[in-house]
């Protein structure tokens, strides 16, 4: 395994990336222009997260590999996304519960970053949260507007945040990597977001007439490269230039 | 680009002694180069005209976005593909700003998407063929951004001030376009042979496309001269399509690519290039819906547009029991 911090980095690279390009799908589909537009942009904001991310990754590990060869050059199992980023689009409520779990955690989570030792990292999230301030009130505005909009979006919504919850444990799980970062004041300590993101959703959920999914037992694996069947597609399809011509230049 | 207008309006210009004061007045403020603005008074024609032709133009930017759209998530590197994310999104963005110059004229964006769905608006020609390798991102770039602005940078002094000033902030954006198209292009034809044998391919599929793309022959097309009297027009097809080909030969020979048309040639005495002739019989084929692509584009903002109804039903319906509880709070 590389090492912590490098391991750190992609972890919060690949979600950003992996978002961004589900998000992408939409552009041109979207219900309605305005929010193809939104999409469009969330993708972009997500997109350039992710440059950063994977770029100091790639300066960390010293072995050459640059924003691209990170994103184009591995395999599924060296990614290191949590599994909800990766799941399919699904109809608008799918998206949307996936992007609401999402923004609420990341929100949180670069709020804490700000705070981090690595000036970098530091640097980096303080940047990113301005954007992902938006997102997530963008996206608590669409939980309500469908979940409290007619009967069938509320069906919808109810199912998609049902659908996607036991993905959403995974977001607050402590491995050895997070705890030594943590320790070293790199890291956020992904057990003390819990409350916050519970907190939030409970609120949104009150207000868009949605109940809390009851489930306690969670999918885990995404951030040691364990991935949903969902991921490997992305990747062929992300990865087919780069994989086709090895070594061009575009 | 894009309002390719095969039906361009009128097909007679009314000479002055069949006009109505009112009228007259309208032409004198045209030809003194003021603005027509949408309280303003009006001819019916005028304003079909222009109806149609902004919407068509709308719809191109709409459907614009799927050829291209295409690429977003195989686009080579993250750098490229940002970039092509952006401009999908500025295309996004001119058909909002450009159905909101339709509704200036009375017709809802409801009802304009509406003749777009049921087949009976037409958009650009050139969105109907399909994208088969990430040149044909660069080729988009470089000749269908390039040839949008040579169409409109003259409507950007067009009579109708909710159309100049629209075409006034696409086209700056359309430079943006051109530019990026032509660097993909370029980083191609500097790449390795099959890069470059993939930059060539996509010429050849979409140079006459993009002579197309300027609208029928002058001698075909009877409609504009009335439209030009209204400067909704302000060139013809033929001189706009022999501006795009004097530009765009000198890039294609700095990138080292061959127009695909052997009768290509400078010819000193006019100042400009000639070229082949254009397979008419293909583009009416193409405007008519027997285009490559004419019916999965459709069906796809077909689809886009019904699996949206329930959200959009859910926006409108919370709006409206928030605003009662609003009302009554
Ligand atoms: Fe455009
Ligand atoms: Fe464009």
């Amino acid at each position: 395994m590389a090492a912590p911090l490098v391991e750190y980095l992609l972890r919060l690279g690949d979600n950003c990336l992996i978002l961004s390009q589900r998000l992408s799908e939409w552009c041109g589909h979207g219900p309605v222009l305005e929010e193809d537009i939104a999409l469009t942009n969330i993708a972009l904001d997500l997109l350039g997260h992710a440059r950063f991310w994977l770029s100091y990754a790639g300066e960390v590990e010293g072995a050459g590999r640059d924003e691209d060869k990170l994103a184009f050059l591995r395999d599924a199992g060296e990614f290191r996304n949590v599994l909800l980023v990766e799941q399919p689009n699904g109809d608008y409520a799918m998206t949307t519960a996936r992007q609401f779990y999402f923004d609420t955690w990341h929100f949180h989570l670069l709020s804490a970053l700000q705070q981090s030792t690595d000036s970098r990292i530091a640097a980096i999230a303080q940047k990113a949260l301005k954007e992902v301030t938006y997102h997530l009130e963008r996206s608590t505005d669409w939980i309500m507007r469908l979940g409290d909009g007619t009967e069938e979006s509320h069906r919808r919504m109810q199912h998609a945040v049902d659908d996607l919850w036991m993905y959403t444990g995974e977001l607050f799980e402590m491995d050895d990597i997070d705890a030594e970062m943590l320790r070293r004041g790199v890291g956020a300590d992904l057990e003390a977001l819990r409350p916050k993101w519970t907190e939030h959703l409970q609120k949104t959920f009150a207000k868009a007439t949605l109940e809390v999914p009851p489930g306690k037992w969670m999918q885990r694996g995404g951030k040691r490269g364990v991935h949903t069947e969902k991921l490997g597609y992305l990747l062929a399809e992300m990865q087919f230039l780069q994989r086709a011509y090895p070594g061009a230049q575009w | 680009m894009y309002a390719q207008m095969v039906d361009a309006g009128p097909e007679r210009v009314r000479p002055a002694g069949e006009m109505s004061p009112e009228e007259q007045h309208f032409q004198e403020r045209i030809d003194a180069g003021i603005k027509i603005e949408p309280k303003d008074f009006m001819p019916e024609a005028y304003r079909k005209t222009l109806i149609r032709q902004i919407s068509q133009h709308a719809h191109s930017e709409i459907v614009g976005q799927l050829p291209e759209g295409n690429w977003i998530t195989r686009a080579p590197t993250l750098k490229r593909k940002a970039i092509l994310l952006a401009k999908v999104q500025d295309e996004a963005g001119h058909g909002l700003y450009l159905y909101s110059a339709v509704e200036t004229l009375g017709v809802t964006r409801e009802q304009t998407i509406e003749d777009l769905l049921s087949g009976k608006a037409k958009y650009s020609s050139i969105f109907n063929y399909p994208t088969l390798t990430w040149a044909d991102i660069g080729a988009i770039g470089w000749l269908v951004d390039g040839s949008a602005i040579i169409n409109q940078i003259p409507i950007c002094r067009c009579s109708y001030g909710p159309y100049a000033r629209a075409m006034v902030r696409i086209c700056k954006e359309e430079t943006f376009h051109t530019r990026q198209g032509f660097d993909i292009m370029l980083a191609l034809c500097r790449g390795t042979p099959e890069q470059k044998a993939m930059a060539q391919d996509a010429l050849n599929r979409w140079w006459w496309p993009s002579l197309m793309m300027h609208g029928p022959a002058d001698s075909d097309s009877k409609h504009s001269a009335q439209s030009m009297r209204w400067k909704v027009k302000l060139f013809s097809n033929d001189e706009l399509r022999q501006k795009f080909v004097d530009q765009t030969v000198p890039q294609a020979e700095y990138l080292g690519l061959k127009i695909p048309d052997p009768e290509l040639k400078w010819n000193p005495e006019r100042g400009h290039y000639d070229f082949g002739r254009i397979d008419w019989d293909e583009f009416y084929n193409v405007i008519q819906g027997n285009g490559p692509c004419n019916r999965e584009r459709l069906r796809a903002r077909i689809e886009a547009h019904e699996q949206g109804a329930w959200v959009r039903e859910a926006a409108a319906a919370y709006a409206r029991k928030h605003a009662q509880k609003k009302a009554a709070a």
